[in-house]
């Protein structure tokens, strides 16, 4: 509560970076769950890691984003206020305050994200309350501001999640890790198990917010379509291993590894 | 009413049965006052404790007497409330309990018992210094409703991060226009631990503030022990625009005619007929004593409740 906010000198020049991984490894026994990962990351970039089921997908997304620590490795982030160090390296209460603060995650099941028990307004307002506001009328107007942005009916407001739709939960689940204004948003399958016409509205808010916010995301999927719509980058991933990596366009359209190719052509078309 | 009774069930001398004195062996005790002692010590902190199999069910008190078992000894004056009052059913026995496995005195006045016993009350006559309020608790944590996972609330209690707990007062805000939660309203001890004083109503929580009395707090199913010491800070949370209120009545006790006191509904007939009255029994005694009158002064049930008079009522009610 009483640490200084303290910035460190930059030394790279604007886009910093923001997020900064090498040689991620995590072994689960003799089970690789991703091998040697390295890449940057930088503000207002969207990255979007690609892969079958069983690729490591996950476990990448797990460990960068404080849940897994691995087994070698270093993720750097660039946090408001340690500057650029190892999240691992900080203590558990500086990690969480960061994670707090910094970050969002929007899981692929909202109730795995939201609180189920509390109603769709009050997981919104949440971050706001864990970042010390106690003032209700402001975090009110906040959470309408937010709720509306997303284009959620402000009548239902102080509905229980469980009332909510699958793509409106995940509404309140994107708002829920927006409102704090944090630098870099995990997404797990944002639009999995949503229908495709739900799918697309919700895709189109996202990259909306992203390119209106100038916030840097990284987003796991196995959907194609997504990562072409969404990443501007992408990290294509294979029995844990980084196979491919470069413009989305560039991978997509011009696939060099085998296996991205497959991946390419795999998709269905109507 | 205000004298001090002992009743010695057990004509044993208290020195033939001390390895049991107030019913537990003195290795459990010990081990709940070591418990106590490291509550005090972190005030607001829940610590875990082994506690016992105790003749009675949980939720009936097994934390309260584990606790008041512990820390009585032969010349403690015990008093015992449930719901505020002394002539509660499970107050009578709990109390007849110590007075029959610790041969202590037992009292009904709030001044004179130095060990007071509660479930859901705080006496209103102001604790002194040298008492001790033992509490019966039922959920020890109060961030459980919202946060499920022990090792998740214990890490939010280690690091202090107790915005979650804003959550609740936020959804009774938007749902009731105002923070309705009345019993178990949580509070910051000394502005570090988040505590549940339980189910003491809302009213209650401003005595908890710098109170000269030790306020002990045990929950014998959840297994925990938390403790405020004597004037100690407790600040009942709340939000800027939205500041901490106490429950208001707009009638008097029908008894006493106290408009200080917490007030129970008491219904009296199918008619729609109803007065309020103290919930402290002993408080509401001692103000009719001293020629405090309500608008309902005399009435039946403020009458002494031994068995003649229950009868009585039965009689008159029957003869209506």
């Amino acid at each position: 509560m009483n640490a200084v906010l303290k910035v460190e000198p930059k030394t790279i020049t604007e886009p910093q970076v923001l997020l900064q991984v090498r040689n991620l490894t995590k072994l689960y026994g003799q089970v690789t769950g991703c091998l040697d990962v390295s890449f940057d990351m930088r503000a207002g970039e969207v990255l979007g890691i690609v892969g079958e089921s069983g690729s490591g997908k996950t476990t990448l997304l797990n460990c960068i984003s404080g849940k897994l620590a691995p087994t070698s490795g270093t993720i750097a982030f660039n946090a408001r206020r340690h500057g650029l160090k190892d999240i691992y390296a900080l203590s558990e209460p500086d990690r969480r305050r960061m994670q707090r603060e910094d970050w969002g995650f929007v899981h692929q099941n909202p109730r795995d994200g939201l609180r189920m028990r509390v109603s769709g307004g009050a997981n919104v307002a949440e971050p706001l309350m864990n970042l010390g506001q106690r003032h209700y009328g402001n975090m009110r107007q906040s959470t309408i501001a937010w709720l509306s942005r997303v284009e959620l009916d402000l009548k239902r407001i102080d509905d229980k999640p469980r009332n909510f739709s699958g793509g409106m939960q995940q509404r309140i689940q994107i708002a829920r890790n927006l409102i704090h204004n944090p630098r870099l948003v995990f997404m797990d399958e944002p639009t999995g198990g949503l229908d495709v016409s739900v799918q697309a509205r919700l895709l189109d808010l996202l990259r909306e917010l992203v390119r209106d916010l100038g916030l840097a995301a990284i987003i796991v999927t196995h959907d194609m379509a997504v990562a072409r719509l969404m990443a501007d980058r992408l990290l294509v991933m294979k029995g844990g291993n980084v196979v491919e990596t470069g413009l989305t366009d560039q991978v997509l359209d011009d696939p060099q590894h085998p296996y991205t190719q497959l991946l390419v052509s795999s998709v269905l078309q109507i | 009413m205000n004298e001090i009774s002992e009743i010695k069930i057990d004509n044993k001398p208290p020195q033939e049965r001390y390895y049991t004195y107030a019913y537990l062996d003195e290795q459990t005790k010990r081990m709940i006052r070591r418990a106590i002692l490291k509550a005090l010590s972190i005030p607001g902190y829940q610590v875990p404790f082994g506690s016992r199999e105790m003749p009675l069910p949980y939720g009936w008190g097994t934390g309260g007497i584990q606790l008041t078992a512990a820390i009585i000894g032969p010349n403690d004056v015990y008093k015992c409330i449930d719901q505020g009052a002394d002539d509660t059913t499970n107050a009578v026995s709990i109390r007849r309990f110590f007075a029959t496995v610790a041969d202590v005195a037992t009292t009904e006045d709030t001044a004179k018992a130095t060990i007071i016993q509660s479930r859901h009350r705080i006496p209103e006559r102001p604790l002194q210094s040298g008492q001790i309020m033992v509490l019966q608790v039922p959920q020890p944590e109060p961030l459980r409703s919202l946060e499920p996972r022990e090792t998740e609330t214990r890490a939010m209690h280690a690091y202090e991060e107790y915005g979650l707990q804003y959550v609740s007062l936020y959804e009774n805000i938007s749902a009731y226009g105002r923070i309705a939660a009345t019993a178990g309203y949580p509070v910051m001890i000394d502005e570090r631990y988040l505590m549940s004083p339980s189910p003491i109503p809302k009213f209650d929580n401003p005595k908890l503030d710098m109170s000269p009395a030790i306020l002990l707090f045990g929950a014998g199913r959840e297994k925990r022990i938390y403790a405020v010491p004597p004037y100690t800070k407790v600040r009942s949370l709340d939000f800027e625009d939205y500041p901490f209120e106490t429950q208001t009545w707009d009638e008097v006790c029908a008894l006493c005619g106290s408009d200080t006191s917490y007030l129970d509904e008491v219904v009296l007939d199918d008619q729609g007929n109803h007065m309020f009255v103290c919930s402290d029994s002993h408080f509401c005694a001692e103000r009719r004593e001293n020629g405090h009158l309500g608008p309902l002064a005399g009435h039946s049930l403020a009458q002494k409740s031994d068995d003649s008079n229950a009868n009585r009522v039965l009689q008159e009610g029957i003869a209506k």
